[in-house]
């Protein structure tokens, strides 16, 4: 029970401290918008438009009105879900993300995966192998990782495994209700390329804290009186090191999703990175200001759960 | 007098010499293994950056409809692209811009980031306000934000580079709030205070030269995001325009000749990878001998 009380306590503490942050995100992404120089009806509308079409875009757009009406109606429009309508799409900003969110959530999530088994992996074998041969290859390829562009490294594979190897399709997404194995085709060439970047990251971090952990007085202790050296890597040195290792998933879903425009437009994925660039291609500015807002909301809720994680994960946090 | 802890912090590694301390960091860096090859790749793309005009005198932009599509040789270096434009001097002069708007972003971040960090660190009434925004603006997607950005500005140069000095500024201002918050407590600001000294000596003085080992190291990294993150701008069509050549755009035009004419993505791929692992190799370098708190083990 107590434990219980504890954790939603928790939970209610890091949500509303997380409120006066997704405020400010959803002033600078209003305010964003308004600082576009000129005026956006013309840029929408177009060269040809005439006064009376410019006047009718001003109005969709509510650019019409006094600033702090706008802001008013940007406010009152989140409470309710109402973010606009995308003129790209000509739908509802709100169900546009709706659909094309899930497309970058499981190819993020696919590529989490790819980033925690290889990162690791490699970082606890370099640093249990410390000097070797294998530390210095493991920490070259994540040098490597942390150094080749996303775009870079999925052209290379779209010309030698799609293209010159014929084993997956050089683009394009199925989605994962509709047939995993095409959906595991179609998103494995984009995960790798998105994964790299973070799997170097990853492994580098796990390698330092890794070393940091066995050198504790705790682990000497837990070998001396005889313990297995595989018991105490996994029970003793590990747990511990994982706990900070925790607090850098946040960044690296962040880092992901950043990551995930550019890999969705190299492989045609219709997923939001895809969305936005295309919306701020072609000035679809509702789009871009509330497309913007809500995968910054959705990441702030991903950063919440993990704090929530780390906190179950390390006593001295949850009772600090 | 004015010096802090930095001539009293001994390294076992080196022996008590009257040296001056900036001379034995100096020393130690040249020393260093991943420095050097940092250096090295870095440099290679340095020079070929400042020598531009002398190295690649052929304008990147002259069409040569006759030449298109040539490959790598002699008459060559790097090949031609679809339009028949030597890809040796589009990549050469591409190599200034990226290094330009690097420099840029970085210069932006060392100025404002290490203001609005000091202020922050130092001011406790400040530091509220200034971190609610400068969280916000890091729960933005790096990359989305820059776009965003380049969304109100349209795409140029100029742009690009404001953008993600805003994507950056808020990271490197953490950076340097973290050192002045723990320097701030110090025994000898708090004697600096006690011996009448103002607030902006004590920063300028006291603090902040204490304070720049862990931002050069952030600033060479950074210098790497910026130059990465630009060629991903101009790759999507959201960096400089064409035909202004950047590696971003030259990659974008090339994706449709990727078959036929591999090299046009290939070499300012490699180049920006040259770049990008030189200064990371550079920000492990400095980090190990600048700030051996954060150094990962060797």
């Amino acid at each position: 029970m107590k434990r219980n009380y504890e954790l939603a306590s928790l939970v209610l503490r890091r949500v509303l401290g997380a409120l006066p942050v997704l405020l400010i995100v959803s002033l600078i992404t209003f305010g964003m918008m308004r600082l576009i120089p000129g005026d956006p009806s013309s840029i929408i509308g177009g060269l040809s438009a005439t006064p009376a079409q410019l006047a009718q875009i001003r109005s969709d757009l509510g650019l019409d009105e006094p600033f702090t009406v706008q802001l008013l109606r940007w406010y009152g429009g989140l409470l309710h879900g109402n973010l606009g309508r995308s003129i790209l799409m000509g739908q509802d900003v709100m169900s546009v993300t709706l659909q094309r969110l899930p497309v970058t959530i499981a190819l993020s999530a696919y590529a989490l995966v790819i980033t925690l088994v290889l990162g690791l992996a490699s970082g606890i074998l370099a640093a249990l192998r410390q000097n070797t041969w294998i530390d210095q290859l493991a920490m070259m390829i994540a040098m490597l990782g942390i150094s080749i562009p996303n775009f870079f490294l999925g052209l290379l594979m779209i010309i030698f495994f799609a293209v010159r190897l014929g084993w997956l399709p050089t683009g394009g997404y199925i989605g994962f209700t509709d047939d995993p194995v095409g959906w595991l085709r179609t998103s494995t060439m984009p995960a790798i390329s998105l994964a790299l970047l973070q799997v170097g990251l990853l492994a580098r971090i796990t390698r330092s804290t890794m070393l940091e952990v066995l050198r504790q007085d705790y682990i000497r202790t837990a070998r001396a009186k005889g313990l297995p050296r595989r018991l105490v890597v996994m029970k003793h040195a590990l747990s511990n090191a994982l706990i900070p290792i925790t607090t850098v998933v946040g960044i690296i879903v962040s880092l992901l999703v950043s990551g995930s425009v550019v890999t969705e437009t190299l492989f045609s994925i219709p997923g939001m990175g895809q969305l936005l660039t295309q919306a701020v291609l072609n000035r679809d500015y509702p789009m871009v200001q509330g497309g913007l807002f809500l995968v910054t909301a959705f990441l702030v809720l991903i950063n919440i759960g993990v704090d929530v994680c780390y906190s179950l994960l390390d006593p001295r946090v949850r009772h600090g | 007098m004015d010096s802090g802890p930095a001539e009293l912090e001994f390294d076992a590694e080196i022996p008590f010499t009257r040296e001056h301390p900036a001379w034995a960091t100096l020393k130690r860096l040249f020393h260093h293994r991943l420095f050097l090859s940092g250096l090295g790749l870095f440099g290679i793309i340095l020079l070929a950056a400042a020598l531009a005009p002398w190295v690649a005198p052929v304008d990147p932009t002259k069409l040569a409809m006759r030449f298109k599509f040539r490959p790598p040789g002699a008459d060559f270096a790097f090949g031609t692209d679809n339009f028949g434009r030597s890809l040796w001097s589009r990549v050469i002069w591409g190599a200034q811009l990226s290094v330009i708007i690097g420099f840029s972003v970085v210069a932006l971040n060392a100025v404002f980031g290490t203001l609005i960090g000091a202020l922050a660190g130092y001011f406790r009434t400040l530091d509220n306000g200034l971190m609610r925004v400068n969280d916000a603006l890091m729960a933005f997607p790096a990359i989305l934000l820059a776009i965003g950005i380049t969304a109100v500005l349209g795409p140029s140069t100029l742009d690009a580079i404001l953008a993600l000095a805003i994507v950056y500024i808020p990271r490197t201002a953490r950076i340097v709030r973290s050192s002045v918050i723990v320097l701030r407590e110090m025994e000898y600001v708090q004697a600096a205070v006690a011996a009448g000294a103002g607030h902006w000596r004590i920063l300028r003085r006291h603090i902040l030269p204490n304070a720049m080992a862990p931002l050069i190291v952030q600033l060479s990294f950074l210098f790497a995001y910026a130059v990465l993150s630009e060629a991903t701008l101009s790759f999507l069509g959201l960096g400089a325009v064409p035909p202004t050549p950047t590696w971003g755009n030259i990659m974008a035009e090339g994706r449709q000749y990727m078959i036929e004419a591999p090299w046009i993505i290939t070499i300012p791929g490699i180049a920006l990878m040259i770049t990008v692992m030189g200064l990371n190799l550079l920000g492990d370098g400095l980090r190990d001998v600048l700030d051996p708190r954060l150094r990962i083990q060797q």
